[in-house]
């Protein structure tokens, strides 16, 4: 798996932080995503999947074969 | 509980499309039907007044997924189709066409209509922003118009009045509140809006009903407001709020009352459960029916109800939030702020323009934070409303 983040999407909610904090963060300035792990391991991708379907800007993308 | 068969979804929006990522998402293999009333990919509303208003991103930015990738979810996408009739009892949706559809699991995403103020005409030069085609009409006119009145001091009329003026337009903003947006965020902080619309040359109109709007050969000229004034206008927005869109469902036999009644597992009726904006929803955590016009609740509630249809059944209460961004302000809420509520600095500074404030309840109950400029020192706050409920959503407490 590889995620991609639209940083000019991202609208600061901070969804994904709430369901994958070892995957993302926000920006301390503006709370724009930060990606802490562009590849994340296996046990982590359910939440990525969760994190992309709830992010409100549809800034998350989560490519499964990369 | 059995798994359905199939599963119909009315309305393409943000929920509708949410509910099908879900279904699949958890493994579910049934048939699924996705029906929309307008005629291309499903698009997030959020950046209609913003980005797509202000030109700075194109339409297509705001699909909400790429062609190969709903294609993936291998459902049948009926785009261009309006339901126009409903029977609860055998779950059978007409659609404008003629066509009939049922399902054994049927979900009402229809989200909100706009809603008209009966004073403002058909008028050219008068326009609503609901849809795609709503922003690109509006942003065309309003390339050329050079005083423009918006007519409603909700989050809508605000952002699309902070839009208009970043465009070079001459802005009023008219509304029955002492300040836009006091309903969502408290009379305080809706000062500091005030405020900050004000700085940036925007008109307020407060405390201010419109009678109606005045022409000039077929197009608008201005708005009357009750008492007499007239605001000179080559350009009207009609922001007054969105109806759910329910009208369909007249005959359905569903209970209707400000959007589809719903119990906390947001089912309507057997096998019939509504999402997103349309759906009134029994908040056990709160106590109390709601319904919210809100883009995170759109897909949070779609991955409940995916859940319950998939027979998990439990109830659905999420921290009500939302976010706008005005001149390059970035205001963020957690919870349902009251305009009673005693407000409370817990962070930042409100003279540098970066905040984060906490509303508390007669009894002293945190009910809601905001954030100014501080999105996520705001969600670090987060917990403590959702404290509040007695039974956490176990989905948002992980």
């Amino acid at each position: 798996m590889k995620i991609t983040v639209d940083e000019e999407k991202c609208c600061g909610a901070g969804q994904c932080v709430l369901i994958a904090p070892e995957v993302f963060d926000q920006r301390d300035e503006d709370g724009i995503v930060v990606l802490l792990d562009a590849a994340p391991p296996a046990d982590r991708h359910e939440a990525v999947r969760e994190s992309a379907l709830v992010c409100p800007a549809a800034a998350i993308d989560v490519h499964e074969d990369a | 509980m059995s798994t359905p068969s199939d599963v119909l979804v009315v309305g393409a929006g943000a929920a509708g499309l949410a509910v099908v990522e879900s279904l699949r998402r958890k493994g579910y293999d049934g048939r699924i039907t996705l029906l929309g009333e307008e005629p291309g990919l499903p698009y997030d509303r959020p950046p209609l007044s913003k980005q797509v208003l202000a030109g700075t991103w194109e339409a297509e930015r705001t699909h909400l997924r790429t062609r190969d990738v709903l294609d993936a979810l291998d459902a049948e996408f009926a785009f261009g189709e309006r339901a126009v009739a409903l029977d609860a009892a055998t779950r059978t949706v007409r659609t404008a066409s003629g066509a009939e559809l049922s399902a054994e699991a049927l979900v009402l995403a229809t989200g909100l209509s706009a809603r008209r103020l009966p004073g403002l005409s058909e008028a050219a030069g008068v326009h609503v922003l609901r849809t795609l085609d709503d922003a690109a009409r509006l942003r065309g006119e309003l390339l050329e118009a050079e005083h423009v009145v918006v007519v409603g001091d909700g989050v809508l009329g605000a952002e699309i009045a902070a839009t208009a003026r970043l465009m070079g337009a001459d802005v009023t903003l008219v509304g029955p509140q002492p300040a836009p947006m006091r309903q969502q965020l408290g009379p305080d902080i809706a000062q500091r809006l005030a405020a900050l619309h004000t700085e940036h040359g925007v008109r307020l109109r407060p405390d201010t009903l419109v009678e109606a709007v005045e022409t000039t050969g077929g197009r608008v000229s201005g708005v009357r407001a009750v008492g007499g004034d007239l605001l000179r206008a080559d350009l009207v927005v009609s922001a007054v709020g969105g109806a759910p869109a329910t009208d369909w469902l007249a005959d359905s036999g569903l209970e209707l009352a400000d959007g589809v009644v719903c119990d906390a597992r947001c089912r309507a009726a057997d096998g019939i459960y509504a999402v997103g904006d349309v759906a009134r929803f029994h908040h056990e955590g709160r106590r109390r029916p709601l319904r919210l016009e809100n883009r995170t609740n759109a897909t949070e509630q779609a991955m409940r109800v995916a859940a319950n249809i998939l027979g998990e059944d439990r109830p659905y209460q999420p921290v009500p939030y939302f976010w706008t961004d005005q001149f390059g302000v970035k205001i963020q809420v957690f919870g349902l702020p009251t305009p009673t509520a005693a407000v409370h600095l817990v962070e930042g500074d409100a003279e540098q323009g970066r905040f984060v404030v906490r509303y508390l309840d007669e009894e002293g109950h945190p009910i809601a934070v905001l954030g100014w400029n501080m999105p996520k020192q705001t969600r670090l706050h987060r917990q403590q409303i959702l404290d509040q409920y007695v039974r956490p959503e176990p989905a948002a407490a992980r």
